[in-house]
């Protein structure tokens, strides 16, 4: 009896290692593939992407996506090498479970230029409008994320108000039926941008130009 | 139910063709509705969903059949979940290396695949029984009835809740989505309407069965 249990155990335990080993490289392709693709999408006018980690002296490394769940920014380049802008990745508690958004930071206009959801588990048809909501994803075509004076913070809170009550360029106009998740948006960028951005406009030379 | 599946009948065939409407697990048997009602809100999900399942039940069933004299009758159930709870971790894996978006989709129902009662049920009353042939074809059929049944319900739900098949726009013009339709009280309607429109077929065909026997 033990011995048919162990046996059985052991070849599905080498079942699913071996899928494992199969699948991996796959997987991870795809993966670093997916995040090319979403940063293309949040910083329109980009040909080129690269990895880079804040190191603990305040600068900035270039990297690889080898080490998974360290949290990386993406400098986005035009096609003469020049930097635009950077994809950078946000995350709050939506309805169901953390929402995760890549989102796109023009140099120029200092502002948020594209958001894509990467991973949120909001409920179909009210909570996933934050994804196909054209109205909504209209808040992100110049979504204002200037640095105060000094560059320590953000010179206004990005914030969600109500549908219909967006008055400034900072504000992100909510969808009336998924509040929660809106908001989760809302806060999860405020709170990505005032963490990030303050050392990326302060060490922009480490980004500078594609080598 | 499959211990008196061959005595007339050519096996092979039947096995397969019960589980496509006369036994179909999800209209017939009422199993596996965790899935059923969770993961049929776009027929884009729910034929993944359903395809997910099948390849796990011809899998495991396969193998359970093969090893079914091996298996000490004590803890041959244990034995049944781990082959699952297996096959369930590889196709998880084969998913997410065919497609991310189809594993984000399909969230953590993957891994719910391994206490889908489909699974467990047609290895004890059929593939713990039977040769490896007609396991695997019980699961092929079975699993294609279940795939079905997700169908039925995930396009009538996307058409309603959403407005689209497939993620294609379904009707011209606007149209306003019944959004309930997409939450988990539509899986209950949907499931109710097509559960009657199946009893009421099957009463149909048991009444003109009995008239005719009848004269």
């Amino acid at each position: 009896m033990y011995g048919a249990l162990v046996g059985i155990g052991a070849i599905c335990g080498l079942l699913i290692v071996s899928a494992f080993v199969l699948t991996e490289p796959t997987i991870e392709r795809k993966k670093a593939e997916a995040l090319e693709r979403a940063i293309f999408e949040v910083l329109p006018g980009t040909a080129s992407s690269a990895h880079f980690r804040l190191r603990t002296d305040g600068r900035f490394e270039r990297t690889d996506l080898s080490q998974p769940g360290e949290p990386l920014v993406h400098p986005a380049y035009d096609v003469s090498g020049e930097l635009i802008g950077l994809a950078l990745e946000a995350q709050a508690m939506g309805y169901a479970d953390t929402i995760r958004i890549l989102y796109g930071y023009s140099i120029e206009s200092e502002a948020i230029v594209g958001v894509k959801v990467l991973e949120s588990k909001e409920t179909p048809g009210l909570g996933d409008r934050i994804e196909t909501d054209a109205a909504f994803r209209e808040n992100f075509r110049a979504l204002d994320a200037r640095l105060a004076e000094g560059g320590k913070a953000l010179a206004h809170p990005i914030r969600t108000v109500k549908h219909g009550e967006k008055a400034s360029s900072w504000e992100i106009d909510g969808i009336t039926g998924a509040t929660i998740s809106s908001q989760a948006v809302g806060r999860a960028l405020d709170a990505s941008a005032a963490s990030w951005l303050p050392d990326v406009r302060r060490r922009l030379a480490d980004f500078r130009r594609m080598e | 139910m499959a211990s008196d599946s061959n005595a007339n009948v050519p096996p092979s065939t039947d096995e397969f063709v019960k589980g496509l409407w006369r036994e179909n697990p999800v209209f017939v048997q009422v199993l596996g509705m965790c899935p059923t009602l969770a993961v049929s809100n776009t027929a884009r999900n729910a034929l993944a969903m359903g395809l997910a399942t099948m390849v796990v039940l011809v899998m495991s069933n396969a193998v359970i059949s093969a090893i079914r004299n091996l298996i000490p009758k004590q803890v041959r159930i244990a034995s049944f979940i781990l082959v699952i709870a297996s096959f369930v971790t590889v196709v998880e894996y084969l998913i997410q290396a065919i497609s991310l978006e189809l594993h984000k989709a399909l969230g953590a129902f993957i891994s719910l695949i391994v206490v889908n009662c489909i699974i467990l049920g047609r290895a004890e009353a059929f593939a713990s029984k039977n040769r490896l042939l007609p396991s695997v074809l019980d699961g092929l059929g079975m699993g294609l009835g279940f795939t079905f049944a997700l169908f039925c319900l995930g396009a009538v739900r996307e058409v309603v809740g959403s407005g689209t098949l497939f993620g294609v726009a379904a009707f011209p013009g606007a149209y306003q989505e019944w959004v309930i339709m997409i939450l988990p009280a539509g899986g209950f309607f949907t499931l109710a309407g097509w559960l009657l429109l199946f009893n009421h077929l099957e009463a149909r065909r048991a009444a003109r069965a009995t008239t005719g026997a009848t004269p």
